[in-house]
């Protein structure tokens, strides 16, 4: 009988394959991801490591000595004192807490602070609160300390903000209204970011985590990097890290251009050169994980997609890695073995720069 | 909380417990990949590249340095303070540092 290995699904759920049916499924998800992003497959080198990882008798593996790399954290203090919607655990602490417990009891690499409701729109009622609460935890930290939130530009649509809501718009047909509307969301984006950020160094943060660009399609990236773009020009020496929603930019718009290049469509490989054109010093590429596929799909296709996006680019890479990207299974508590694998196999086969 | 740390035990660099924080800033202040934040960081450090991610060397040289230790250190310079040094120690302006600096009389 042949020797079976323990996976997970993407879900999370225990899976046992033999090392046949691992390589299959392997190959199967770098094939998805090569035949998408017309990009080269995996070596058989490179395929043989991967099994190597995956098939580990461990619990938890980890990256050769000397092949450490900077964790950079997308919610930061938000998991300490926020609620299950936020990834939260619940214990009643200041972010100033959080970010310490992060710094000196984690052993984390940098740390961000952000807002309850993660959002850069809802900051601004608050911004006196956010400005004053960057201000003490820089006056403590000592690892680079980012303010992070989504770009989200969903809120700037019915019935949450001023715009007619493009859905809304699309399902009678009315093309042309509603890409008007998310040109005019996308103004207004740009402009809060800018106006919070500005407020943000003022107070002393080394700079800004976009989190989840593109999560509203084409405009919420047009946005981010108009942004950016902003940002670079008022503070030269300002932290920029750039992280997207998903893979595949979707075309809400359809024809939203940056630099001459049209946004929808955009595979992470095609992201990176716009995201560092714009300014920006770090690029967090995304590949989403399919819950009905194994860990090793999943890994074989995200390993193919970001070890391209890492050659592409010309500023560091740090992938993605929560639930339900980059490999990781989609659950709210991923399983150690599958978590600490994937991490690994970024590292050393993709070539991250950091996570 | 599971996830992040175990991302930071498999391939972090432990932050200021060894050299992950100075590397992660050559990354973002001078867009420098890992292979070169690493070099320049211990070439600042004259030590490897390899020790950056080594508790036993970073520890006491954090201390000799004055750029922050993991443990609480009474009277060792910690937050801005340790800021201030690690600018010097890597050549950086740190953001934070300049509004301390432009607030005092």
């Amino acid at each position: 009988m042949a020797t079976e290995y323990k996976l997970r699904m993407g879900d999370g759920k225990r899976l046992f394959m033999t090392k046949e049916q691992i390589v299959a499924d392997l190959k199967e998800g770098m094939a998805d991801a090569a035949d998408l992003g017309d990009i080269p497959d995996l070596s058989e080198d490179e395929i043989d490591k991967l099994v190597e990882i995956i098939t580990m008798p461990s619990r938890m593996v980890g990256v050769e000595q000397g092949m450490e790399v900077p964790v950079t954290h997308d919610i930061g203090t938000i998991r300490i004192d926020g609620d299950q919607g936020n990834s939260g655990v619940g214990i009643p602490a200041s972010r100033l807490v959080g970010a310490m417990m992060h710094e000196r009891a984690f052993g984390a690499d940098t740390m961000e602070l952000g807002h309850i409701d993660y959002s850069y729109k809802p900051a601004k009622p608050v911004i006196a609160q956010e400005m004053q609460t960057m201000e003490v935890c820089q006056q403590n930290m000592i690892v680079p300390l980012l303010y992070g939130a989504m770009p989200n530009m969903g809120l700037y649509y019915t019935p949450d903000g001023p715009f007619e809501n493009p859905g809304d718009l699309m399902k009678a047909f009315k093309i042309d209204e509603a890409r008007e509307s998310m040109e005019h969301s996308a103004k207004h984006l740009t402009r809060d970011i800018v106006w919070i950020m500005q407020r943000m160094m003022a107070s002393g943060s080394d700079g800004v985590n976009f989190d989840t660009i593109g999560a509203a399609g084409d405009g919420d990236m047009y946005a981010s990097l108009h942004a950016i773009e902003s940002l670079r020009k008022q503070f030269p020496d300002i932290y920029i890290e750039a992280g997207m929603a998903g893979e595949l930019l979707l075309g809400m718009h359809g024809e939203l251009e940056y630099d001459g290049t049209v946004l929808a469509g955009l595979w992470p490989h095609q992201q990176a050169a716009l995201v560092a054109k714009a300014g920006a010093n770090v690029f967090g590429p995304v590949v989403n994980t399919n819950t009905s596929k194994s860990s090793a799909w999943n890994l074989g296709r995200a390993v193919t997609f970001i070890k391209q996006a890492v050659k592409d680019s010309t500023i560091p890479c740090h992938v993605n890695m929560g639930m339900g990207v980059g490999g990781i299974p989609m659950l709210e508590t991923p399983t150690v073995d599958a978590v600490s694998r994937a991490s690994k196999a970024m590292v050393e086969i993709a070539g991250v720069d950091g996570i | 909380m599971g996830m992040p740390i175990s991302h930071i035990m498999t391939s972090g660099m432990s932050g200021i417990r060894a050299a992950g924080d100075l590397v992660a800033r050559m990354e973002f202040s001078k867009g420098m990949r890992i292979g070169e934040a690493k070099d320049y960081v211990a070439k600042k450090l004259d030590v490897t590249a390899d020790d950056l991610s080594d508790e036993y060397v970073m520890r006491e040289l954090r201390e000799d340095l004055g750029i922050g230790v993991i443990t609480s250190v009474a009277g060792a310079p910690k937050g801005i303070a340790a800021k201030s040094n690690i600018e010097k120690l890597l050549d950086i302006k740190i953001n934070s540092c300049e509004k301390f600096r432009g607030q005092l009389r």
